[in-house]
């Protein structure tokens, strides 16, 4: 134990900088005000989407399109996808959480940019509400968040245009987020940190943020020339005027397979800071992380053509493609080898952040497995564009990635607000977001492999019992969102009093006041180059509470 | 004195082992084959389900009983061992996985190679390998009459079906017979080739039981070509969506045998062309 | 062991100063602000990478229709590509007078290359009143405009940066040998849209 022999820090409290709180609802430079602030705008838009898929999910209880209208149908689908994905993970994950620790744990007193912080931010509420004034406005857009064209080109197209303006104005702050998070990580770090003594979470968002300038800016060229082929009468992607449907698909998923990886590797970044801690250990294998962050990243970048084994593609490319994209489960699984083994043999505390871990690496598993299995052209030639993909995808974003935000929340609530979060509602959220979430997803694969496919509003009758178990599945998944809701704003009020480190942590985050002030901390930056110094010494190991036989590695 | 931890795990392994076998070969959760290749891709799937189910079970196991077992005690603030690596055992954990994924690459690519996903439609289309070659910015060429890929089961000598998807409906129509139905009938035990091509937006030609998608692009004809092997009525399926009445997008297939298939088609081709393509459709 | 060094760093990041131009205290963070630009040209120029990407495939698979019209001069483009490259060339004298702190030789060469990038400018406006097709006649007349609109629009950005920062060094000391960020930013990005032009040359004009 290490961390009771750190000189406390004194925190003389009058002169202790507390943020105000109308600079919350402002054009504010502290990187961590710009973090909450995208977790809040993002977990509103949470709520949107959710209830957007709530009514998806009405929709289905029956085989018929009798709950609304089929057109709005499509747009309720295309908004949920892109809110999702474009105004509550890709946000939050990155915005919220990156920008929130990644000062911390390079050991600066805010982003590189600040200003370009707080721009990117404020990108997002317009782009957001824009994005759902469309549905008021004329309609939506109707041709799914990936607005394939000709599709795209043919349903109304003010709608279509919104969304590609929201959707541009979404990229554009991803990309400055991006730039500012390369800029911190590298140039910014406190004089003495080496780039591999960084929290793993720092190397998740490196990685991120080159995904995000490397792909990113390909997806707006191609909205762009959508957008033409829509306003100016091109026909860049559309056959009736010589154009090429399949470019788009190309141009269109060289973003959006590594925005997966962008909204997960983030996400295994954060576990990889949350797991260490509850089970009282260093991180396992720091180093074969870091590689495997660095081989997701390289091999993200090569393996869109998945999405397009149907698409008439060359041969060669489906062989390519098949092969790179089942490659990716190797790293994706040493990363999770690497925690469990970090779990195996801790002193695992089953809070509320632990189990929502735990309940990431199950969901996430299964996720990756169907993935490997999707990777395999003639199997998703079957299942391609059916409810087994949707059930894939949700058990990677959903049941991986929003699993892990309410892990996060768990673990850094105390430090956002200073006061603890109810254990006992936490722990009841989590068995019920698990058990909403899987059943209301498990059951998707079986309909997908029988022949329902994705983005209907009506379906063969003999799938009805299998679609409302699902249906019941998502309304727990809703309910569950209350207990938190109540346990968040009931803590904000009159949760225990956290201390500066609730958690016994090592990293720099907890080594200031919780909340933190303005600039961090009130004296000199700690240098941390050992941020998962858990765990005692082996010889130090009492003989009376561990056997030798259990030992991980008799090697070592 | 307790059984050997080694012992117990070596059990556990082999009963995971056995439970994953069993149940990925004896639970189907396929519907029923009724195209000659399908069953192939069933046996993919069933591999994948077998090895996928058993990694699964092991995880959460192990993490089931990390839970359990390793949970902090109440009163207990120590730390757990400063174990922060095994290089031998992540080296172990690197290569079994690649391994195992590489040769399941290797099975799929197989059977998809023989379903006849990797053929290169332009030897048996109009257009000659170098034409194509030839056909740049300065050599026009039609796009649509280049087969832009599809899947070639069956080989050149098939039966021709040309498909036509639209918003919101598929359109058969048989070359051989001139005339054009919205049912499609398919002979048993025969090769049929399946031209598709898209007036609109883009489609998908699903038939969950012949385990066959081909997108349906427009400006880009595409080929499905396949031999169904079991009577019935099948849906087929729009499985891109193609606008609002996308879910409603649905056709019949009916394969029959080879009397059924004749007489329907008599009874469907227009009276000036019954007799002459006959002959040529059972070669 | 985590260590806590108490030891006397300089003060970090001031967050009230971040990305200001004239943040002179911390000479660190102009090599930050220049490394961000940087970052975000690569993700500028991964735009353009889609497109040339999506006019190759269009090369490769679309062919031409028989009657389309798309005929490319080379003279007038090759001529602007000499003075694009030219004012590359001028940007790096002007830099070079700015670092021997002749700040009158400077804006001198800083105005030759944004009236080399205006010329620039007017000879593709001269192309494209003079080109027998239109932006929406056929798939690669509509590639040409895009990419090449696409491209004028940095270059247009990218002058009036040029005059801006004509304009500042005009201000006695606003730029600096050691400290002249936005000077340094503007010189970046002119050479990025220099770069890019060459490869959309070589693909549009030459290929």
């Amino acid at each position: 134990m290490t961390t009771n022999a750190l000189p406390a820090l004194p925190h003389p409290m009058d002169v202790q900088h507390h943020t105000p709180w109308h600079e919350y609802f402002g054009f504010s430079l502290d990187h961590k005000v710009i973090g909450i602030q995208y977790l809040v705008t993002g977990f509103f838009f949470y709520l949107v989407g959710g209830a957007l898929a709530g009514m998806i999910r009405i929709e289905l209880v029956t085989p018929l399109s009798d709950f609304m209208a089929r057109e709005t149908y499509n747009q309720v689908l295309t908004l949920h996808g892109t809110i999702m994905i474009f105004l509550w993970i890709v946000p939050v994950v990155n915005g919220a959480f990156g920008n929130y620790l990644v000062p911390f744990y390079v050991g600066a007193r805010d982003m590189a940019f600040p200003r370009l912080n707080a721009v990117a931010f404020w990108m997002l509420p317009p782009a957001g509400f824009l994005l759902m004034s469309s549905y008021f406005i004329g309609g939506a857009a109707q041709s799914g968040w990936t607005a394939y064209p000709p599709l795209s080109i043919t349903t109304p197209a003010v709608g279509q245009i919104i969304w590609i303006i929201s959707v541009l104005l979404l990229g554009g702050s991803s990309i400055f987020g991006a730039v500012n998070f390369i800029a911190t990580i590298l140039k910014l770090r406190q004089p003495g940190l080496e780039l591999f003594q960084l929290p793993m979470f720092c190397w998740a968002m490196l990685g991120t943020s080159v995904l995000v300038v490397l792909a990113t800016p390909v997806l707006a060229g191609a909205l762009i020339l959508l957008s033409m082929d829509i306003v100016a009468g091109t026909g860049f992607f559309n056959p009736a005027l010589g154009g090429n449907a399949v470019v788009y698909q190309h141009l269109f998923w060289f973003y959006s397979h590594p925005a997966v990886y962008i909204m997960v590797l983030p996400a295994f970044g954060l576990v990889s800071e949350i797991l260490p801690i509850h089970a009282r250990k260093p991180l396992f294998g720091y180093r074969s992380m870091i590689y495997s962050i660095l081989g997701i990243v390289f091999l993200g970048l090569i393996v869109w053509a998945h999405h397009m084994f149907t698409s008439g593609t060359p041969p060669w490319m489906r062989l390519f493609f098949t092969i790179a994209t089942a490659i990716i489960a190797v790293p994706t699984g040493i990363k999770f080898f690497n925690w469990l083994a970090t779990l195996w043999q801790g002193k695992l505390a089953l809070n509320s952040a632990l189990l929502f871990c735990c309940g990431f690496i199950f969901n996430f598993v299964f996720g990756g497995i169907t993935g490997v299995a999707l990777a395999q052209v003639p199997f998703d030639v079957h299942v391609h564009d059916t409810y087994f993909v949707v059930a894939h995808f949700h058990y990677i974003v959903f049941g991986g990635t929003v699993f892990v935000i309410f892990a996060a929340i768990y673990h850094w609530f105390p430090k956002i607000s200073g006061r603890l979060l109810n254990e006992h509602l936490g722990r009841f959220h989590c068995l019920l977001s698990f058990l909403g979430f899987n059943i209301c997803f498990f059951p998707q694969h079986w309909l997908g492999l029988n022949g329902m496919p994705r983005r209907v509003a009506e379906y063969d009758p003999q799938f009805q019992l299998i679609n409302q178990i699902s249906s019941v599945g998502a309304l727990l998944l809703a309910v569950s969102t209350l207990p938190f809701l109540i346990n968040v704003l009931w803590s904000l009020w009159r949760g225990a009093p956290a201390g500066d480190n609730p958690w016994r942590a090592c990293t720099a985050e907890w080594l200031t006041s919780s909340p933190p002030p303005v600039e961090n901390w009130l004296h000199e930056a700690p240098l941390v180059t050992e941020p998962y110094d858990y765990g005692s010494p082996e010889d130090a190991m009492s003989v009376t509470t561990v056997r030798g036989r259990e030992l991980w590695s008799a090697g070592r | 004195m307790p059984i050997p931890v080694s012992i117990l795990t070596l059990s556990a392994g082999i009963l995971l082992a056995l439970i994953s076998l069993w149940v990925g070969q004896n639970v189907n959760l396929m519907p029923v084959i009724a195209a000659d290749d399908a069953s192939a891709v069933d046996a993919l799937f069933k591999v994948l389900f077998s090895v996928g189910l058993g990694l699964l079970l092991g995880i959460t196991a192990m993490l089931v009983v990390a839970l359990v077992h390793f949970r902090r005690r109440p009163g207990d603030h120590l730390d757990g061992p400063a174990v922060e690596g095994n290089l031998p055992l992540e080296v172990f954990w690197t290569a079994v996985p690649a391994i195992v994924i590489l040769m399941i690459g290797v099975y799929s690519y197989d059977i998809y190679a023989r379903m006849g996903g990797m053929a290169d439609f332009n030897h048996h289309t109009s257009m000659a390998p170098q034409e194509v070659e030839q056909a740049s910015l300065l050599h026009p060429a039609d796009p649509e009459a280049v087969t832009w890929g599809g899947i070639d089961g069956a080989g050149g000598m098939a039966f021709p079906v040309e498909v036509t998807a639209m918003q919101f409906a598929f359109i058969f129509h048989y070359p051989q017979q001139n005339f054009t139905t919205g049912e499609l009938h398919l002979p048993l035990g025969q090769p049929v080739e399946l031209r598709l091509k898209s007036n609109d937006v883009i489609h998908a030609f699903w038939v969950p039981e012949f385990r066959l998608k081909q997108d349906v692009i427009p400006g880009q004809p595409t080929v499905l070509s396949f031999t169904a092997n079991r009577q019935g009525d099948y849906d087929i399926i729009c499985a891109e969506l193609c606008g609002p009445y996308h879910g409603g997008m649905r056709s019949k297939v009916v394969v029959e045998d080879s009397r059924n298939f004749e007489e329907w088609l008599i009874h469907n081709t227009p009276a000036t062309v019954a007799a002459a393509p006959r002959a040529s459709q059972t070669a | 062991m985590t260590t806590l060094t108490q030891r006397p760093t300089a003060a970090l990041s001031d967050p009230q100063q971040g990305d200001q131009p004239q943040a002179s205290a911390h000479p660190h963070h102009s090599d930050a602000r220049l490394f961000g630009l940087a970052i975000f040209l690569v993700a500028d120029g991964m735009t353009f990478a889609g497109f040339f990407a999506a006019y190759l495939t269009y090369r490769a698979v679309n062919p031409l229709p028989v009657d389309a019209e798309y005929e490319l001069e080379l003279l007038l483009p090759a001529m602007n590509t000499l003075l694009l490259l030219a004012s590359s060339l001028t940007f790096h004298r002007g830099s070079k007078a700015l670092m021997a702190n002749s700040m009158a030789a400077c804006r001198g060469w800083l105005l030759l290359t944004a009236a080399l990038g205006v010329a620039f400018m007017a000879g593709q406006m001269w192309e494209y009143f003079h080109l027998p097709f239109g932006l929406t006649d056929n798939l690669f007349a509509s590639t040409f405009y895009a990419l090449t609109g696409f491209h004028g629009l940095h270059v247009t950005l990218g002058a009036i940066m040029i005059l801006i920062v004509w304009w500042q060094a005009g201000a006695e000391g606003y730029f600096t040998p050691e400290n002249h960020f936005g000077f340094a930013a503007a010189e970046l990005y002119w050479h990025f849209v220099d770069g890019v032009w060459v490869v959309l040359f070589a693909l549009l004009y030459l290929l």
